[in-house]
């Protein structure tokens, strides 16, 4: 039955549930997630009023929503404001993030298809993996200085492993059965790449590219921190050293927005080239037989 | 006993695949040696509907995949239509056990992979698949994906796929395994009458043994690991079968005779009724 059909029976006698009262029976979590922010927000502000905690230990929420709109307000190249730091923050993070990730799923991709080549490099690159690399990031600023570039390497570096532990994983876990039925049908090696292979690697390749925008921001910040003249890092630093609780506060805010801005943009993409994975990962298993 | 006769690798037409003393030794990693197949000797006519039975880890699989090209004999010669296999043909359809669509292909998608793998003038496939898909009933589905369908209709579209190339021979390994006994006896009508259509030669492998009967022309009794024919029964209950025959008695002795030969004993309340899994 149409929706059309609905509506001419029912439209002269009473109104029909509005589609968001459907919405919102289905899904209660649109509504009481918001409810619950806000609620949050009020008991923070009253609670820091009530308690007469310092502004400097911790700042009310309104207070960091003014030092956001000042910082928000200021010119698009002034050191004082937000934006040339959030503008030079978020170059090196998306360049970073493409060098490096590019890097690990180029590499991962390539080991991968020679059974020799994994197998050999397979216990360094767990060995390097489970290195802290974000230690490095004193000596990397020392090699490429205080500019863009430190920063991009540090990135680089924090999202090259991701890419290449999943692409390797996901080149690795392409089924057999798949992989038996191309060579039945008398499908070469390129084939068989593209068609199977690539499709069956793309839902580790995704859960690499998720880690990697998470260490990516990590990496900026962290590498900010040790040494350099403009971005967010640098601007929580000399915040803090300024007793500036709700201005460090509200360059956080400006963080969480790239990380969920990252994150949305990569689940879209997700939705768009895997639409088929949430329902592969539910599906019944083939009984044995 | 009219309705059960042995015959021998003789047959009215040319064979269209001809096994001649195939071996089969799988060496493990530990060097051990394990004999899969011995002394496989069978001729199939073209048009035949030929099922192979016999218990778990007699080499049934091997045998079809050493058919398929897909592993070679260790000693011995396959031919199809004259020529040794030595590799995956092209004439030849394959269906798994599992249906193994590819979740991020639609069912046209799915069916025409073989077309498209073999670099086919795809204007053609599509419309032989279209009308594949129409034979098996899901002309309607074309466009949906492989999960938005049942099991056994996933199995159809694999069943098409095979098709979509016309190979003389299709190859099924245990196609039916993993349905449940209702849906599986449809896909046993269904097989039929499509065998009935398009006359290909199919070589189907089964642990069912009704499912072997009700199929063949002739089945193929494998032993018990290393695999060898026990023997060759031919099945003469007219065609088109309906499921009418399970209760047939030429169809229960068939039946029983084949369990006598798989388990030793005949199984009086199994041979006769039941299903077909």
């Amino acid at each position: 039955m149409s929706a059309s059909d609905t509506r001419r029976i029912e439209t002269p006698v009473r109104k029909r549930p509005s589609r968001l009262s459907i919405l919102i029976r289905q899904r209660p979590e649109i509504v009481i997630a918001p409810i619950g922010l806000v609620l949050f927000i009020i008991g923070w502000e009253w609670s820091v009023v009530w308690l007469k905690v310092p502004t400097y230990i911790l700042p009310t929420p309104s207070q960091i929503g003014t030092a956001l709109m000042k910082g928000l307000n200021a010119g698009w190249d002034d050191r004082g404001g937000y934006w040339l730091h959030t503008r030079v923050t978020l170059s090196q993070i998306l360049l970073g993030f493409v060098a490096g990730s590019g890097a690990g799923l180029i590499l991962g991709t390539v080991i991968s298809q020679f059974r020799l080549l994994e197998a050999t490099l397979r216990i360094y690159l767990v060995a390097i993996q489970s290195l802290p690399k974000i230690a490095l990031a004193p000596i990397i600023v020392l090699w490429f200085g205080f500019g863009l570039t430190s920063k991009v390497v540090i990135i680089a570096l924090l999202t090259f492993f991701p890419l290449l532990v999943t692409s390797l994983a996901g080149f690795r876990a392409v089924d057999r059965e798949r992989l038996e039925l191309m060579r039945a049908l008398g499908a070469g090696p390129w084939t068989v790449f593209w068609k199977v292979r690539v499709p069956s690697a793309l839902p580790y390749i995704f859960a690499g590219l998720e880690m990697a925008s998470v260490f990516s921001i990590v990496g900026a910040v962290v590498g900010e921190f040790v040494g350099a003249q403009l971005g967010l890092g640098t601007l929580i630093l000399s915040m803090t050293a300024q007793m500036d609780m709700s201005g460090t506060f509200s360059v956080f805010i400006i963080l969480s927005v790239i990380g969920i801005g990252m994150h949305s943009i990569l689940k879209a993409v997700q939705r768009r080239v895997l639409f088929w994975t949430d329902a592969e990962a539910t599906a019944e298993p083939p009984p044995e037989g | 006993m009219p309705a059960i006769g042995r015959i021998k690798d003789t047959m009215e037409a040319p064979p269209i695949i001809r096994i001649d003393h195939v071996d089969k030794i799988f060496t493990t990693v530990a060097q051990e040696k394990i004999q899969a197949l011995s002394d496989i000797s069978l001729s199939i006519a073209d048009g035949e509907f030929v099922t192979i039975v016999g218990p778990s880890g007699c080499g049934k699989s091997t045998l079809l995949k050493i058919l398929a090209g897909l592993q070679r004999a260790t000693s011995g010669v396959v031919e199809l239509d004259g020529t040794p296999v030595s590799a995956p043909r092209r004439d030849i359809g394959i269906v798994f056990q599992n249906p193994v669509l590819f979740p991020w292909r639609t069912i046209l998608e799915n069916v025409l992979l073989p077309a498209e793998v073999q670099g086919r003038p795809m204007a053609a496939a599509r419309a032989r698949a279209r009308e594949l898909l129409a034979m098996v009933g899901l002309a309607d589905f074309e466009k949906k994906y492989p999960m938005e369908l049942s099991g056994g209709m996933q199995q159809r579209a694999a069943i098409t796929r095979a098709l979509v190339n016309d190979p003389r021979i299709l190859l099924m390994d245990e196609p039916f395994g993993a349905l449940d006994a209702m849906t599986r006896e449809q896909m046993n009508l269904e097989l039929q009458r499509i065998w009935g259509e398009s006359r290909k030669t199919v070589v189907l492998i089964t642990h069912s043994i009704p499912e072997a009967v009700f199929l063949a022309d002739r089945v193929i009794v494998l032993s018990a690991r290393p695999g060898r024919i026990a023997r060759i029964i031919k099945v003469d209950i007219p065609r088109p079968r309906s499921m009418a025959v399970l209760s047939d008695p030429a169809f229960a002795r068939v039946c029983g005779e084949i369990r006598k030969l798989l388990y030793g004993v005949e199984d009086e309340a199994g041979a006769a009724g039941g299903g077909l899994s």
